[in-house]
């Protein structure tokens, strides 16, 4: 067994937060400054020349990227070797508050009826899984409503196919429009079951930018459905433009028989995930 | 944290925001300002702004529904769809981008027909908010989304003037100078998405 302190959970998911809000990480930067190059629209080039700039104002470390710095959502794996000395989820919600304070990070997270604020942004939805060896990887992503208010989720007949899945998606993309900050990045879950599908296409925007899908014919229909997306004309924050996404990464997972559920959970411009293992 | 992490090169012309001109306006604005503007139009505005979101405006709403007075004086001003983050010491506000503006639309027609002459946010809105344009001679502006850090160096002053409970979502007067804007609906139906969208849709 290998000890690993929930102290340095707290300290890593403090640490991704605020290094979330100010770094963009690379693979994101890149992919915007090939967005400007691609671009054809001059409203387009010059709401991307605005987006860059902004971002490297960012990385001064003083104003976040974006005023809506998000909900918390934490992946984490446990190797089955690893003893924590504490609770994991108190950590994890500990480095969220500490970040968020310590960060000057919006606090944005409410009790859903009295609209009530947290006043800390905890809780974070923290999704854990148990996994082989004695590590402890932590993904966080900062996720802003404005996208993920457009997102979606259907439950299509088995029989539907490609074709139907590809038009839920465009249909998405097509209905969210400018208001999701785009260039954007498309996470598309399919298979599972109602929330597998969901958190398959929230974990799909967490993959790094220009990875594509390690199976050939998934990778395939994730061209296919970008292409398909960049036709639709929206361009960066909708004023019309060739580069409305800067990728479409699909996650699969096996279904019923009688199911083919589909989820899209749409990532703003502002892509902001980090990554580390303990 | 600079330094430590590489940027991206890109083409800029130094002290400018962008490529085409602007246009230069200071509210309270008049028709005649309004009557001026197009989509498509880029504007830099100097003056006041009031920042309110969502639950600022179902405040406001209601304060209109009993016939009571609004926190501020909203004849010819301009309401900013913004919910900052907190300042830093010595900094006036943190960033402070649009947020999207379709959640507002149901309030919006009452607040324009109160006086409200612009509104600024993201994204497309309700055919009631275009129409409510045209008959109040009003305009709808949108800044760059996840523009918050570059947007909050327009703005010199903040206050909060109502609803400080509502923290993020308190209104606030805010001082800005050429603060970059783009008219997204004109007050003659013009419809900068539409119109963007309709050039470079190949479906």
């Amino acid at each position: 067994m290998r000890e690993v302190s929930v102290d340095r959970i707290r300290e890593e998911v403090k640490r991704l937060c605020i290094e979330g809000a100010y770094i963009l990480e690379e693979d994101v930067q890149s992919a915007l400054k090939s967005a400007f190059e691609r671009e054809v629209s001059p409203m387009g080039r010059e709401v991307l020349t605005q987006i860059i700039k902004n971002y490297e104002i960012a990385l001064d470390g003083v104003l976040p990227m974006c005023q809506d710095t998000g909900i918390a959502v934490v992946f984490v794996e446990v190797g089955r070797d690893v003893r924590l000395d504490g609770s994991l989820e108190d950590a994890i919600n500990q480095g969220v508050r500490e970040g968020y304070g310590e960060g000057y990070l919006r606090k944005s997270v409410c009790h859903p009826l009295t609209r009530q604020n947290t006043g800390d942004n905890t809780p974070a939805v923290i999704h854990t899984r148990i996994t082989e060896g004695d590590r402890v990887k932590i993904k966080v992503a900062l996720k802003g409503a404005g996208s993920e208010n457009k997102s979606s989720l259907k439950m299509l007949n088995p029989t539907a196919g490609v074709e139907a899945i590809k038009e839920f998606v465009t249909d998405t993309v097509r209905e969210a429009g400018g208001s999701v900050c785009p260039p954007i990045v498309v996470g598309v879950g399919i298979g599972g079951d109602f929330e597998k599908s969901a958190i398959l296409s929230k974990e799909a925007i967490l993959r790094p930018i220009g990875r594509p899908h390690q199976d050939e014919t998934i990778a395939g229909l994730e061209e296919e459905l970008l292409e398909e997306v960049n036709k639709l004309g929206i361009g960066p924050m909708g004023f019309g433009g060739t580069v409305t996404a800067l990728a479409v990464h699909i996650e699969v997972y096996p279904c019923h028989i009688a199911s083919l559920p589909v989820s899209v959970n749409i990532q703003c411009h502002a892509d902001r995930h980090k990554e580390v293992v303990i | 944290m600079r330094g430590s992490f590489r940027r991206v090169d890109y083409p800029r012309k130094k002290g400018s925001l962008g490529i085409m001109a602007f246009r230069k306006i200071t509210p309270p604005l008049t028709d005649e300002v309004v009557e001026g503007l197009r989509a498509g139009d880029k504007v830099l505005i100097t003056g006041t702004l009031y920042a309110a979101r969502d639950q600022a405006h179902k405040r406001m709403s209601e304060l209109l529904e009993r016939g009571e007075p609004l926190p501020f004086d909203i004849e010819g001003q301009i309401v900013y769809y913004v919910g900052p983050t907190p300042p830093r010491e010595g900094m006036v506000i943190g960033s402070a981008g649009p947020t999207t503006s379709s959640r507002m639309d149901e309030f919006t027609p009452a607040l324009l027909d109160a006086g409200l002459k612009a509104t600024i946010g993201k994204g497309a809105r309700s055919d009631e908010v275009k129409e409510a344009l045209e008959r109040f001679r009003a305009v709808y502006f949108v800044s760059v989304g996840g523009a918050g850090a570059l947007l909050s160096k327009r703005i010199k002053k903040a206050e909060v003037v109502a609803y400080p409970e509502l923290g993020t979502e308190a209104i606030r007067r805010l001082e800005v100078e050429e603060f970059p804007v783009i008219v997204a609906y004109d007050m003659y139906g013009g419809d900068l998405f539409k119109e963007g969208v309709e050039k470079y849709r190949r479906v």
